[in-house]
């Protein structure tokens, strides 16, 4: 690793002080030259991978005294940043009222990143991509920009198959933002000048011609808050991949469903495992609202879900496995009991 | 790794007092201060420097000189002498190097040490408390939960916090629970087994606590 200054925020104004010194560097936020630091299951295992290369780190876990409580006031819902995923996922209302939410949380990881894990670092938890991380592959276009994607013709199964570019097809490995952009969450960013909250799904940037830029986020800023407005009690997430435990999703879907008399009013889909970014799936919801829920409804909405998608050479079977995925989640979503 | 070149023993120069003379006022908002004004990248800090920190150990202080790249891991095993945590991947997947920071299990080789500052870091040397063993301890020996040993100390910390967390109430319970600690022995049925054998006993603690 290499040598790093350290520096510990105590509240909101000195970390985004701190953290301001990279906003001058021109950087993406992923290079930038100063990073904050909540949980470091993602930091510093990339900084000893020598994937990300801070000369200052910010230690903002003080700041979890003002940012990590879960509200649910109003019947919407406000989480802290830096709650921790552990705690977020045992309670009671959350596992009640947005079962998407709990089910994304518990079943990622192991219990021990999970207590330390923030959910705002969860969803800015880099790519697993293998060329990515391995520093020793001169190709990557994520990690080194205009350096090509030894991706495209290598070891490809557990690579994106919608959102991709030719520059890159770097699976996003989260599970909690497919939930939140399932439920049409809002993310609030502190920054220099005040707070301002956008869509969840205006965070994420798919790869295109840059895809060393992952975020809209400005070097500076950090994620205070998700909001998510209303309650979602019909709601599942499910996770296909290799082992029963601990692994990350091949595919995974996030569904919430409005259900009134067996016919959908409201649908919500999203997609883990097969995507560049968070990905949200606004054909198939479309094709579900209105309708009576039954099994060859749940197999359209699936098709419709992998009509985009560009496979490689290793990677073909996530779209079967992805339909799959969609249409069992949505079976389980309608049978709720709620 | 490269930064355990730090002997604990360094003294009369360290960063904190460099600091104090140098960068003065403006890094105040810090509690571990750094070379260069925060806020201003063109004064790059020094961050070769050692930095000072206790770290609260076993129920004891453990004033340390460390470079700013120890993790607690390398911490408690290459500068306190506790040696029971061990290194398996460094890299957060195997479990091995589980402690317990304010009672929570954490990874030791994901935690810098200077973040620790402050909190409560119990490990397996301390786990008992005293001479005698842990009830997890005496039902990993009782149920062979281990072969080569190497897991066993993260394992024995999981299953520990396994318990007090209420995840021990079924065998499916404790697996999925139990994931993060990889034993490449494959005793997971006897790790099973011992997790079941201590839960009581543990959980009987917890309530009287």
């Amino acid at each position: 690793m290499r040598p790093f200054a350290y520096q510990r925020a105590t509240d909101a104004p000195s970390a985004i002080q701190a953290l301001a010194a990279a906003a001058t560097s021109n950087n993406a936020l992923t290079e930038a030259t100063v990073q904050p630091l909540a949980g470091g299951t993602t930091l510093i295992d990339l900084m000893k991978l020598d994937v990300m290369r801070p000369m200052t780190v910010v230690d903002i876990n003080p700041l979890a005294r003002a940012w990590s409580a879960i509200n649910l006031d109003d019947g919407n819902l406000r989480l802290g940043a830096l709650a921790r995923m552990s705690d977020v996922a045992v309670n009671p209302e959350i596992q009640r009222s947005y079962p998407v939410i709990a089910d994304a949380l518990k079943l990622a990881a192991s219990p021990q990143l999970r207590n330390m894990a923030t959910l705002g670092g969860n969803v800015l938890q880099r790519t697993r991509c293998s060329y990515f991380r391995d520093v020793s592959y001169a190709s990557c276009n994520k990690r080194s920009p205009g350096s090509g994607c030894a991706a495209l013709e290598g070891f490809n199964r557990s690579h994106a198959v919608l959102g991709t570019s030719e520059q890159c097809i770097a699976t996003y490995p989260g599970d909690f933002a497919q939930a939140l952009i399932a439920l049409d969450a809002s993310v609030e960013i502190t920054g220099k000048s005040g707070a301002r909250t956008i869509p969840l799904s205006d965070l994420h940037k798919a790869p295109g011609n840059s895809p060393q830029i992952e975020t809209t986020l400005a070097p500076g800023e950090l994620i205070s808050a998700f909001l998510v407005s209303g309650r979602w009690p019909r709601s599942v997430y499910l996770k296909a991949r290799d082992r029963q435990s601990y692994e990350f999703a091949l595919a995974s879907a996030a569904i919430a469903l409005d259900v009134q008399d067996g016919v959908v009013r409201d649908a919500r889909v999203a997609l883990g495992g097969v995507a560049t970014v968070p990905w949200r799936a606004r054909v198939p919801e479309a094709l579900l609202k209105g309708e009576r829920f039954d099994d060859s409804l749940a197999q359209r909405v699936a098709e419709a879900a992998f009509g985009d998608a560009k496979t490689r050479k290793h990677n073909a079977f996530k779209v079967a496995l992805g339909k799959r995925v969609v249409a069992r989640a949505l079976h389980q979503a309608a049978a709720m009991e709620v | 790794m490269t930064n355990d070149t730090n002997s604990p023993t360094i003294s009369g120069f360290n960063r904190r007092t460099f600091i104090t003379g140098a960068a003065g006022a403006a890094a105040a908002p810090f509690a571990a201060r750094v070379a260069g004004a925060a806020g201003d990248p063109r004064v790059l800090p020094d961050a070769s420097l050692p930095v000072d920190v206790t770290l609260h150990v076993n129920g004891a202080d453990k004033p340390l000189t460390i470079d700013t790249r120890t993790t607690v891991l390398d911490a408690l095993r290459e500068h306190i002498g506790l040696s029971g945590s061990k290194k398996g991947c460094d890299h957060g997947q195997c479990g091995a190097c589980t402690v317990l920071i304010e009672g929570r299990r954490v990874l030791s080789c994901l935690t810098l040490a200077l973040a620790a500052q402050g909190q409560q870091i119990t490990t397996i040397e301390g786990l008992a408390g005293g001479n005698g063993l842990h009830p997890m301890q005496q039902a990993f020996i009782d149920q062979d939960a281990f072969q080569c040993g190497y897991c066993t100390p993260g394992q024995i910390m999981s299953a520990v916090a396994c318990v007090r967390e209420g995840h021990a109430n079924s065998d499916e319970d404790i697996r999925e629970y139990m994931s993060g600690n990889i034993c490449r022995c494959a005793a997971y049925p006897n790790i099973v087994a011992a997790v079941k054998q201590a839960a009581p006993a543990i959980l009987s603690d917890q309530q009287k606590g």
